[in-house]
């Protein structure tokens, strides 16, 4: 019986931490600016919970219980650092807004968004915003958001604890941005939630648990945003971006676990009700008139989702976007995209030509995805040499196994093909 | 909270600068300065002498070392600070860009450590 009861709190709480976590410590750093802190008296009272609702059964709002035992622990560590009276004045202002907060059954107000803004405030390095949005809306310990961006535990738990440090010393504020200045600071919430999201969509086959999570995480976070600020058009188009990314999770393996490109998969195995979810998002995003990034980003999906009526992607229109989104961002990843989608509108020995063009950046030397768009290019357009160099360097920098066999699939197969001459003048 | 801001700018350009451009110069800190005073936030401020001016000291081994010359050679020099009152770290990162030297030098901000 006892065991039961442990069992049941341990499933509680548990439930309480997923839904509520974000929520408990936003509530708690907005009002103290103390993140670390907020996340250090949630664990201490998470840990009592675990003692206490065996024993006297689960609370009415869990959430609330946890809440009044947070504080507690908050206005104790504060009290036993500072002391002094101002430090009493602050924690008395503290105390009575959560007393009040607490009294009005217990509704605690969501700070989340709050929070958010200030992990990813510009004051904060850019390259820790996405972590610490992990660690503090979701309860990512450093260990498991290390490992999921390769750096090493010890690296990631200092990168943490500095901008912890920064959004106390400094004062940065948690608040949502005024519309004027909304923009940028948008802008860097909605990268960081896409740089989650990436991470785990970087393990296709989610064979890895904890990266499959981060694209769940991250499509989670983003319909908070979506929901919180149902008026900017460009989180509905990250959100819209991100479901279309996740609807053809199932169809970027084969039963075997192999890597099929986007132009084999099974159309079958795409998920129509987050394809729906996504275009329905994207045209309310297109609605208020404001173009960006991530709206342009999925429209891509979103004209490749046509092949369900017409058969193919509507490669005309990629073009046209790619076209925008070179001048928007600037990006190579972008520029070999609109390459690809030449190729496909105006022939392979257009789409290269539209890669020359990019060759003399050198930073692409390493570019995975500009050597396996030339190699396939190439090899369409006969020039089978070339192609099988260019096969060997993008297999040589991919990471990923399957892609990785995928490509040497498709260099052994150009180079068995009888009917492939090694000719330069062939336009496919 | 208590901020500083640290104003960075190039000693040698402002010294081959104009007499109009100086008045300039002067009519925009004044303008400023009367600003963050009216708006309640202005705490204290400086100009200072250029870094020709600058003397450091230090104390090794027992023995006082005195040095002609400010801390560090920098393209960017110290030329001044204020000290403001900005209830967080946006407000004295809007009163930063307001100041002058944000638009030709760099203007960095510190909160003040309380006790």
């Amino acid at each position: 019986m006892a065991q039961e009861d442990d069992e049941l709190a341990r499933q509680t709480a548990e439930a309480v931490a997923r839904r509520g976590y974000g929520k408990l410590v936003a509530f708690l750093a907005a009002r103290t600016s103390d993140v670390a802190g907020a996340e250090d008296a949630l664990s201490e009272a998470f840990a009592a919970a675990l003692i206490d609702w065996p024993v006297h059964g689960i609370p009415r709002n869990p959430e609330a219980w946890l809440m009044a035992v947070a504080r507690n622990r908050m206005i104790d560590a504060a009290r036993r650092r500072h002391g002094g009276e101002r430090a009493a004045d602050h924690l008395r202002l503290m105390a009575e807004e959560m007393e009040a907060s607490a009294a009005s059954q217990a509704y605690i107000p969501d700070d989340r968004l709050r929070l958010m803004f200030a992990c990813a405030h510009p004051a904060i390095d850019a390259n820790v915003r996405a972590a610490l949005i992990l660690q503090t809306i979701l309860g990512f310990d450093a260990a498991a958001i290390a490992s999921a961006f390769l750096l090493s535990p010890s690296a990631m738990s200092q990168r943490l604890v500095r901008a912890k440090n920064k959004i106390r010393q400094a004062g940065i504020p948690f608040r949502v941005p005024e519309r004027e200045e909304l923009g940028e600071r948008l802008e860097a919430v909605l990268e960081a939630i896409y740089a989650v999201f990436s991470e785990g969509w970087s393990d296709p086959a989610g064979t890895e648990l904890r990266r499959r999570n981060l694209a769940e995480e991250g499509i989670w976070l983003g319909r908070l945003v979506a929901s919180l600020l149902p008026e900017e058009p460009e989180a509905l188009g990250l959100l819209a971006l991100m479901l279309h990314a996740e609807a053809r999770r199932g169809a970027r393996r084969d039963g075997r676990g192999e890597y099929v490109p986007l132009a084999d998969q099974d159309m079958a195995l795409w998920d129509a009700k987050l394809i729906d979810e996504a275009e329905g998002l994207l045209l309310r995003a297109g609605s208020m008139g404001v173009v960006g990034r991530y709206q342009l980003e999925a429209a891509v999906q979103s004209a490749h989702v046509v092949r369900r009526r017409t058969g193919r992607s509507d490669w005309a229109a990629i073009e046209q976007i790619y076209d925008v989104l070179a001048v928007m961002t600037n990006s190579p990843v972008v520029a070999i995209n609109r390459a690809i989608a030449i190729a496909e509108t105006r022939g392979p020995a257009a789409g290269l030509a539209a890669l020359d063009a990019l060759a003399l950046d050198a930073q692409l030397a390493e570019y995975q995805s500009y050597w396996a768009a030339r190699a396939a290019l190439l090899a369409r357009n006969g020039e089978v040499e070339a192609a099988d160099q260019a096969y060997q360097l993008a297999i040589g920098l991919e990471p990923d196994p399957a892609v990785r066999r995928f490509l040497q699939r498709r260099r052994s197969e150009m180079s068995g093909r009888p009917e492939a001459r090694p000719t330069s003048d062939q336009t496919g | 909270m208590k901020y500083m801001l640290l104003i960075f700018a190039n000693e040698a350009g402002q010294q081959a600068a104009s007499k109009a451009e100086v008045d300039q110069m002067m009519a925009a800190y004044g303008a400023y300065t009367q600003a963050m005073i009216k708006a309640g936030v202005m705490a204290g401020g400086d100009r200072l002498q250029p870094t020709t001016s600058a003397t450091t000291v230090r104390i090794a081994n027992g023995k006082t070392k005195v040095l002609n010359g400010p801390y560090a050679e920098t393209k960017e020099q110290l030329g001044g600070y204020y000290i403001i009152d900005a209830p967080d770290l946006d407000a004295a990162l809007s009163w930063a860009a307001r100041c002058p030297a944000a638009s030709h030098g760099v203007v960095e901000v510190r909160p003040i450590w309380t006790m």
